[in-house]
């Protein structure tokens, strides 16, 4: 049930993305949700649109699955979509119904707000597909390192952002495991009215929250057993290193920003 | 209630990257009233052959006949819980399946959400946790006070409360210890004896599956290689040696024996009773 979902899984490929340096790719995609707020109009939208397809080709990921994988997202920029055609008040009359009355004006703006999220949304789902948990936390540990000199817990982020991304995949199987054995009990979440829904959710929920309890439990033993004692003076096994391609793949941005800025109305 | 699979594929996550082909081209039949035991090697494929058993996967090729539905794939199928109530699964590690406040209750959820009245549920509970083992006491106490062993044994109550006319097991003894794994296994020999319930019983244990089914199925890579009865299943340990299994222990010391001594035994003994017994006979009385 959850085995289509992508949203913060990894494949394995050789691509061009999943090769670049993660610290590249973090700022990449932070640069970038920073910059698509300087589009206003369909130019703009449509460069960073182009620029975006260009990033899923050189990841070698098909546009049709990351559509399929971001169904649940999907949703809820379909949602929003529709939820700003009927809100916005401006611009002329397009459809007057009587009941309802579409503005041209919010027509436009639900355009490019849900454009807005589907490019953000499909380029961070590009990061976490193209690089392994692993490597985003070491991507993200040595870029917030500067800021330990002001007691910013940077390693201490890192570890518990790449214990959680770790544990992701392992919560999604126990929620499918969980959620079926519940089903063989009787249980129905799909059908009936939605009280009787949520109510089905609580057998699922609870054994979900008492299974991560224990894990985390024999994870932090594992660990201190094993010697782990903080950041303090642990030397990196992975290191991670800057080539060429990564400084051209943040120049690229660059000159996505000019362009934006020049297209921008 | 019948249950038949006729050639049953599945893959996971179908049409995407993730894509698994888990099972493939699968059929074998369990007429009411038979004990059969599916066993092989790890990731073979057994559990996923189980889920189709209560409709919990549908195949993404073939069908399966469940009494008087038939499941099959590419088809939109209703009304599943009828379903469900007469199939009961017992999960691998059913412990982490509770959730409610006492064990009375989380026993009451399965027979009630098939619309067994509270009283009725509560009656079954209390019959269902001396049969598991367990003493009536436990019924107020919380699930997740108990043992590993006693939180299983909990959860297959629970299981065998609905009171379905299959049962399926997916290696419920795992990390039992060898009294309590024995113990429960002959309570769901008893319920298939007494109730002539139809069983299902996934495990790694040769002894079990040659002491309790009447039919052995062999799962490898995906596939059913072979089936047949334990003595059929058992009496070539070189055939089962290529697909990762072995021979129980008995059956084992049996071939030592007949190597050791030049005598050979008509059939293949399943049990160490039924090995002495045999030997008595071929030996003329000489002790072993
Ligand atoms: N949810 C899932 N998503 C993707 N692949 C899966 C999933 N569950 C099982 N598989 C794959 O399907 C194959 C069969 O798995 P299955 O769990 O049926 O094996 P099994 O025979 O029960 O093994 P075991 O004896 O270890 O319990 C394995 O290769 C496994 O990796
Ligand atoms: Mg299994």
């Amino acid at each position: 049930m959850m085995e289509k979902m992508i949203f913060g899984r990894y494949i394995p490929a050789d691509s061009i993305a999943h090769r670049l340096d993660p610290r590249a790719k973090l700022l990449f995609v932070f640069i970038f949700i920073g910059i698509i707020f300087l589009a206003n109009n369909g130019w703009a939208y449509g460069a960073a649109a182009a620029f975006t397809v260009l990033s899923i080709w050189l990841s070698g990921v098909t546009i049709r699955f990351l559509i399929k994988g971001l169904k649940p997202v999907m949703i809820i920029i379909a949602i929003t979509f529709v939820l700003q055609i009927f809100f916005a008040r401006e611009g002329d009359i397009i459809v007057d119904l009587g009941f309802v009355t579409i503005y041209e004006e919010g027509v436009r703006q639900a355009i490019f707000i849900s454009t807005r999220f589907l490019l953000l949304v499909f380029m961070t789902s590009l990061l976490t597909l193209t690089t392994t948990p692993i490597s985003i936390t070491d991507g993200l540990e040595s870029l917030l390192n500067p800021l330990k000199k002001i007691k910013f817990p940077a390693h201490e982020l890192a570890l518990m952002m790449s214990i959680a991304l770790r544990f992701i995949p392992t919560l999604m199987d126990e929620t499918d495991k969980v959620m079926k054995a519940q089903m063989a009990r009787g249980s129905d979440m799909s059908s009936g009215p939605l009280k009787d829904r949520l109510k089905a959710v609580v057998p699922l929920m609870i054994p979900l929250f008492v299974n991560a309890f224990k894990r985390a439990e024999d994870l932090a033993i594992a660990m201190e057993v094993r010697g782990y004692r903080g950041g303090e003076g642990r030397t990196k096994y992975r290191l991670l290193k800057w080539h060429g391609r990564d400084t051209l793949a943040l120049l690229s941005l660059v000159g996505l920003t000019v362009l934006l800025v020049l297209l921008r109305g | 209630m019948d249950i038949s699979l006729q050639k049953v594929e599945y893959r996971y996550a179908a049409g995407s990257p993730f894509e698994k082909l888990a099972i493939e081209d699968v059929s074998f039949s369990v007429p009411s009233g038979q004990y059969v035991a599916i066993i092989g090697h790890t990731g073979s494929g057994k559990s996923t052959v189980l889920q189709h058993l209560n409709a919990l996967l549908k195949p993404t090729a073939g069908s399966v006949v469940i009494g008087d539905r038939t499941v099959r794939a590419g088809r939109k199928e209703k009304e599943l819980k009828s379903i469900r109530q007469k199939v009961g699964i017992v999960f691998q590690f059913p412990e982490q399946q509770l959730f409610e406040e006492t064990v009375l209750k989380d026993i009451c959820y399965g027979p009630m959400n098939f619309g067994v009245s509270e009283e009725e549920a509560k009656n079954r509970a209390e019959y269902w946790i001396e049969e598991v083992g367990l003493s009536r006491e436990i019924l107020n106490q919380s699930p997740f006070d108990l043992s590993g062993g006693q939180m299983r044994r909990v959860a297959i109550a629970g299981v065998l409360a609905m009171q379905p006319d299959l049962i399926v097991l997916d290696e419920p003894t795992a990390g039992l210890d060898p009294r309590g794994r024995k113990e429960m296994m002959d309570m769901f020999y008893r319920l298939h004896k007494e109730r002539n319930l139809s069983m299902i019983l996934v495990t790694h244990s040769m002894e079990d599956a040659s002491v309790y089914a009447d039919k052995i199925v062999i799962m490898h890579k995906g596939k059913k290689v072979h089936e047949g009865t334990p003595r059929e299943i058992f009496a070539d340990a070189e055939k089962l040696k290529q697909w990762d299994l072995s021979v129980p222990e008995v059956v084992h010391f049996q071939r030592l024996l007949e190597h050791k001594t030049g005598i050979l035994f008509p059939v293949v003994c399943l049990t160490m009773e039924e090995l002495v017994a045999q030997w008595k006979q071929l030996s003329g009385g000489h002790p072993l």
